[in-house]
């Protein structure tokens, strides 16, 4: 082996990746350098922020603890993480186009994780998704509601307070290592939205409920390895889907399998505030060990002479005891409500029951505006 | 060093020789990017930039430095590196000056890297011993040359879209069809030059 011819071949190759190296370290030097910008929100200089250009805006604001719902982490693939960019975007990308509609456009709504920090920035980012923060919880009770639905109880550490009007939902984590353990293996940060199923009143608390889907990467997580004691982080509250407070109208809730979630954080804080609104609260379920959160309606239904309460298990094996209603809930609704035009409807189930739901409503009079519905 | 004029290689390398319709490198992405005119003008430029500077650098880097040091067999590792290089600076350049023209042409920008038309065009360049003129016209009518094709094809592309395209053939199959037509025409021009 001849050890000059060697040494040659090595000095040739390091020299001529050094020299190519050392020009691109210049270029980035005076190219992809973008100084600094300023990011402006809401023209509010408590919330605007500098950043080092360079990087995307779905990074920058998660850096400065906005957090806007992302699904895909940032490829551009879920189309949630819309932002109003009022100045310095440029045009829309092709990236983004085919998640934006022809109104988003027109009200210069774009992707945030596709544009990039390059000058300074003019968003409007609404109220609700600024008060959005990053909690570290403690999992403080696992407790299995049905055979395949467990409550999860998270302690909030810190912050050690979460403010949210029920209806809204958290996302929460699925931590790395078990991301990168998995077979495949993923390597994109992965967050699924879950509906608070606790009340406001526990401020320290966030309950979700979550139901076992088979192939499900957050669910098996949660349902096979997750234990008390564990540390998780969530972002929240997010959401459109919330109790209207400012109204007196007679309530109509109807929740569907896990969308018994946000219907249950509804109810209870009615209650717990003392409400003097009617509540009629419908729940659908396929069969007796699918059924939870009915004993404490029962009990309540005896209690206040305002709260109905309507369970219907449409999935009933011969052999079950009960009683009660085993149609699907949209005929429940059919059957109980007679005139809907004066009240206000909460929905949270799967898009089959909404859709259902909506129809009943709508042919007892009830206006569009005031059903709100949260489809998963 | 063949006696020819850099001028007539600089022409041949557009028409007669066309790197892409004669030689057929540089296919994928001629056929992933000419989806519309802008695209292809985007890339075609950046094609045609990183191929002038790889011949305009490459045959110094060969003919100073890999044949008296006897290494011409690393003349492959270090025509990668040096396009790598090249297209590394171009993507900067790109992303700072055109944000659309950097998201439409994606994943094609950084493969200019491995687009075999430009380590083709530095093999051609070293195999017929040109000298640095010489290299450089064939550089830059090489680069033109895959310009003029990308560009030709989207304008095609886009006329397409309006006219009725056999079901079977719509999309990657009409457009693989389009591009053979288009190499026939090119080959009638076959041996009109001679550049080595």
């Amino acid at each position: 082996m001849d050890l000059g011819l060697l040494l040659s071949s090595a000095a040739v190759l390091g020299g001529l990746a050094g020299i190519l190296a050392l020009i691109l370290i210049v270029a980035d030097k005076y190219i992809a350098d973008y100084g600094v910008c300023k990011v402006d929100i809401n023209r509010d200089p408590g919330v605007s922020f500098e950043c080092r250009g360079g990087g995307n805006l779905l990074m920058a604001l998660a850096e400065r603890k906005i957090f806007i719902p992302s699904a895909c982490g940032g490829q551009g693939t879920c189309g949630y993480c819309k932002v109003e960019v009022r100045a310095g975007a440029g045009s829309v990308l092709p990236t983004e186009r085919m998640h934006l509609t022809r109104a988003d456009i027109r009200r210069n709504v774009r992707l945030s994780c596709q544009i990039k920090v390059k000058n300074d920035l003019e968003l409007h980012i609404p109220a609700e998704l600024l008060a959005v923060q990053e909690f570290a919880c403690l999992v403080e009770k696992l407790e299995a509601l049905s055979h395949d639905t467990k409550l999860v109880r998270l302690k909030l550490l810190e912050p050690a307070a979460i403010a949210f009007t029920p209806g809204q939902y958290c996302q929460l984590n699925v931590p790395r290592d078990y991301l990168l353990r998995r077979v495949p293996p993923i390597f994109e940060p992965i967050f699924r939205a879950y509906s608070i199923a606790s009340m406001p009143k526990d401020e320290g608390i966030v309950e979700f409920i979550i139901r076992l889907v088979p192939d499900g990467i957050c669910t098996t997580w949660v349902h096979t390895l997750l234990a008390e004691g564990d540390r998780v982080t969530i972002t929240g509250p997010y959401g459109e889907f919330y109790l209207r407070e400012d109204s007196d109208r007679p309530i109509i809730c109807v929740g569907g399998g896990s969308g018994v979630a946000p219907v249950r954080s509804i109810v209870e804080h009615l209650f717990d505030t003392r409400t003097q609104r009617k509540v009629d609260c419908f729940i659908g379920q396929r069969a007796l060990r699918d059924l939870y959160w009915h004993r404490e309606n029962v009990a309540r239904a005896a209690h206040h002479k305002n709260f109905r309460y309507f369970p219907s298990l449409s999935g009933l094996q011969g052999g079950e005891e009960w009683e009660g209603e085993t149609d699907f809930i949209h005929l429940v609704v059919d059957k109980a409500i007679a005139d809907a035009s004066d009240k206000e409807c909460y929905l949270c189930g799967p898009p089959i029951m909404i859709d259902a739901v909506i129809a009943t409503l709508k042919d007892k009079g009830l206006p569009e505006e005031r059903i709100y519905f949260d489809k998963f | 060093m063949p006696d020819v004029s850099p001028f007539v290689i600089l022409f041949a390398a557009v028409f007669t020789n066309n790197i892409l319709l004669v030689y057929f490198l540089g296919m994928c992405s001629f056929i992933a990017v000419s989806n519309t005119v802008p695209t292809a003008l985007g890339l075609g430029a950046a094609v045609t930039f990183v191929s002038v500077l790889t011949a305009a650098a490459g045959r110094p880097v060969y003919h100073r430095v890999l044949v008296p040091l006897g290494l011409e067999y690393l003349q492959f590792i270090v025509f990668i590196v040096l396009i790598a290089g090249l297209v590394q600076f171009v993507e900067m350049v790109i992303e700072r000056t055109s944000q659309t023209l950097h998201a439409n042409l994606g994943i094609f920008l950084p493969l200019i890297t491995v687009n075999c038309a430009i380590l083709g065009l530095c093999l051609f360049m070293v195999s017929w011993s040109y000298g640095f003129l010489q290299s450089l016209a064939w550089g830059a009518g090489s680069g033109v040359g895959w310009f003029v094709a990308v560009v030709a094809l989207a304008g095609l592309r886009q006329k397409i879209r309006f006219s009725k395209v056999p079901p079977a053939l719509e999309g990657a199959g009409i457009t693989i069809v389009v591009a053979g037509t288009m190499a026939m025409a090119f080959m009638g021009f076959a041996g009109m030059v001679a550049i080595r």
